[in-house]
């Protein structure tokens, strides 16, 4: 090597041309072109496709020509198996078995993306469908009040439902979001010796059916107490109160996630800064966490708003504008859509399901508010990190100023 | 700055400081003071509450669990005005456990392919509405699911379980009694409840499938694999305990749904396995339809709530440690 060290320099003090500027005629090699993992050619499709017209025959075949028809759950389910097979096949005939296993292993993983979202659009659109009929403005300045059985269903109308509704999570919401809040600082923030217990059984109740919730509340206070104190026998009250049952360890774990994201670098600056802990709780860690925990009181009153198992037994239901939540019973959605979907009328029927596509939409709007708030976050994240590529860009045309001072 | 003295006098402020190191925590203030009260009372306050309630679910069912003793557990019908009463949970928990079976049979493939095709399959652009329609899915309530199974697809499976049996009747799971009805079965119960599972497989498998090492998946494309081998062979054995945790935690879900179960089957409290009929209950739908009565009666249902709940409970701390080892394990390998 050495050797050749010199050799190659008097080569170039020579005139020879240098290795390092090509000919300008020799061939480049082929520019690199990523490889594709799965590739779908036009031939591919067209050839998928063929597979699905011919399982459809092949199914249609089968069941109209050879069973006395099992529905068409069966028999989609039979064209699914007949299309893979005959694309397996056929995929093998041209490009062999792996090929053809990574072909029909794409198909068969997006029809599992399929699944999951056409049960949703579905029972979604379903219930738009039929609760559509009965939903007039009325629905929401009416109650039950003169509604037999005999009347449409857009007679009346579920304000004393909405109202309720609203009571309820909003008395639930109140008890349990101070406690749920201030428990998950309890676990993240603290060096308490509970925290391992407090935390196990949280968990624990988390996994609490939530028809228990009011059973507890029915058993705890309604049997005991509802006939001599007017406050527990039915009404929305003890509804929150089962409410906030359910409500506290979903809040509690999702809040004490959201608390967990907090960089420890924000918490050690603060105590580095001298902050006491309550502080830095205070004024570090809950303001960072803001949109986060937001995010998640939204979904869990999302959930709660939904609940039907723990209002059984404590709100109990009734079909009149009841709008004091601490006596008597009182409706909610989805006790409304529960007991009137199974009443023998058709226009009961119908009313509940308006009621249930009223549920379904306070439902959805909660959430595309999550969802709102948590992009909003990614959004003022990127903004803040603008803010500062805005100062960067600033600070050069203020060192040289400065540089220009100096001279 | 003269340089003479420094040295004398940096040594004496070391060997002044060495003999009394600064205390690093301060004593706390009455704010910090104030603050640690208030969230240990936070934090014990729920930890009492939910003694509290596990302490009166006990107590409440009590009284049926000694008239009835062990045989509570092992009788199947639900007779309170009787003298003596006869109360048992053994069918409605063989009816719960069965409907939690199929619902989580059905989910499982679905969700995993679900959760597959979003962790490896789907761009950017597409991943984000799929978590959104997952979180959706588990974001709807199950009453909503419960009325789209009782009024209307209970009736689109009717032929289908019919075809079942007319076929397939030599299988004890799938015999029926001459002209039984179809609606109202444990069959279709499951498969509207393996719904509710859905959201949860999916997100806790989709959670274990991203965080397969990049490094190994790209060996095994490197290595000349498809895709489907990448996943066969890194992917789906990597994830394999996030999948049976999530699976489990969907089962403890199964087995807790009221009100969908409540609506779709008539409670009964007789066992059956002819899951294609109607028939059948579980626990928590059963509470949710006899709601009220005598004293009990009501420690009748808390006894057998209290025996769901045990079974909810082990069922998901067994999930929760089967997840949490998938994870540790997770972190070695990584």
């Amino acid at each position: 090597m050495t050797a050749a060290v010199p050799g190659s320099a008097t080569r170039a003090a020579e005139g020879y041309p240098s290795r390092a500027r090509p000919a300008p005629h020799t061939l480049q090699p082929p520019r690199p072109v990523p490889r594709t993992i799965s590739h779908w050619a036009p031939a591919d499709v067209a050839l998928a496709a063929g597979c699905a017209a011919s399982a459809l025959i092949v199914a249609w075949l089968v069941f109209a020509v050879f069973t006395d028809g099992a529905g068409w759950l069966a028999a989609l389910g039979c064209w699914y198996l007949v299309f893979i097979s005959l694309l397996y096949l056929t995929f093998r005939e041209q490009a062999g078995q792996t090929v053809a296993a990574d072909q029909v292993a794409t198909v068969v993983i997006g029809t599992g993306a399929v699944l999951l979202a056409v049960p949703l659009a579905w029972v979604m659109g379903y219930i738009a469908l039929h609760g559509y009929h009965a939903l007039r403005p009325s629905f929401f300045l009416h109650d039950q009040r003169g509604v037999t059985p005999v009347k449409p269903a857009t007679a009346g109308g579920g304000l004393h439902a909405i109202i309720g509704t609203v009571e309820q999570v909003g008395l639930a919401l109140a008890a349990s979001f101070p406690l749920s809040l201030l428990t998950a600082v309890f676990l993240n923030e603290t060096r308490s010796r509970w925290r391992r217990p407090v935390r196990t059984l949280i968990d624990a109740m988390s996994g609490l059916p939530s028809i228990m919730a009011g059973l507890f509340i029915y058993a705890t206070l309604v049997i005991p107490f509802g006939n001599h104190i007017k406050l527990f026998g039915f009404d929305g009250f003890n509804a929150a109160l089962a409410l906030a049952i359910v409500m506290v360890p979903t809040l509690t774990r999702t809040t004490d996630v959201v608390l967990r994201l907090v960089p420890d670098g924000l918490r050690e600056s603060a105590l580095a800064l001298g902050s006491s802990r309550a502080r830095m709780v205070w004024s570090v860690v809950l303001p960072t966490a803001r949109t986060g925990v937001t995010t998640s009181v939204v979904l869990g009153v999302a959930r709660a708003v939904g609940e039907t198992a723990p209002l059984l037994f404590t709100s109990f239901g009734y079909d009149l504008l009841n709008t004091n939540p601490f006596s008597d019973p009182q409706e909610s959605l989805p006790l409304f859509a529960y007991r009137n979907v199974q009443k023998q009328s058709q226009a009961a029927i119908d009313r509940g399901f308006t009621g249930a596509l009223v549920l379904l939409l306070v439902v959805l709007g909660l959430f595309l508010l999550a969802r709102y708030i948590g992009r909003q976050r990614g959004k003022s994240g990127r903004r803040g990190s603008g803010r500062v590529k805005h100062w960067m860009a600033k600070r050069p045309a203020l060192s040289s100023r400065s540089r220009t001072d100096v001279q | 700055m003269t340089t003479t003295e420094s040295p004398t006098a940096a040594s004496a402020f070391t060997a002044q400081s060495l003999e009394r190191a600064r205390s690093v925590s301060d004593p706390p203030t009455r704010i910090d003071r104030a603050f640690a009260a208030a969230t240990s009372t936070a934090g014990l306050t729920v930890f009492l509450l939910m003694v509290l309630i596990g302490a009166f679910l006990v107590l409440r069912s009590r009284l049926a669990l000694e008239s009835q003793g062990a045989s509570f557990l092992t009788r199947s019908e639900w007779n309170t005005t009787g003298k003596p009463p006869s109360i048992g949970v053994l069918g409605l928990l063989s009816g719960t456990v069965l409907v939690g079976i199929i619902a989580i049979s059905i989910a499982i493939p679905i969700s995993v392919l679900a959760a597959l095709f979003i962790a490896e399959y789907a761009g950017p652009r597409l991943r984000r509405p799929l978590t959104g329609i997952v979180d959706l899915l588990a974001a709807v309530p199950s009453l909503l699911y419960g009325l789209w199974g009782f009024r209307y697809f209970s009736d689109q499976v009717t032929p289908l379980s019919k075809w079942l049996t007319d076929n397939l009747g030599w299988i004890p799971l799938f015999a029926t009694d001459k002209d039984a009805r179809f609606t109202g079965s444990l069959f279709i119960a499951g498969l509207v409840v393996s719904l509710m599972v859905l959201p949860i497989v999916t997100s806790i498998s989709r959670e274990v499938f991203s965080q397969t090492p990049p490094g190994e998946k790209e060996a095994a494309l490197a290595l000349g694999g498809t895709r489907w081998g990448m996943i066969r062979h890194v992917v789906l054995p990597y994830g394999k305990g996030g999948i049976i945790g999530g699976s489990m935690l969907g089962l403890g879900r199964a087995l807790g749904e009221t009100i969908a179960v409540s609506l779709l089957l008539p409670q009964i409290a007789k066992p059956t396995i002819h899951i294609l009929q109607y028939g059948g209950g579980t626990i928590a739908g059963f509470i949710a339809q006899r709601a009220g009565g005598d004293k009990f009666t009501v420690s009748g249902l808390m006894a057998a709530g209290l025996v769901l709940f045990a079974l909810t409970l082990a069922t998901n701390l067994l999930a929760s440690v089967v997840i949490a080892r998938s994870r540790s394990g997770a972190g070695v390998e990584a």
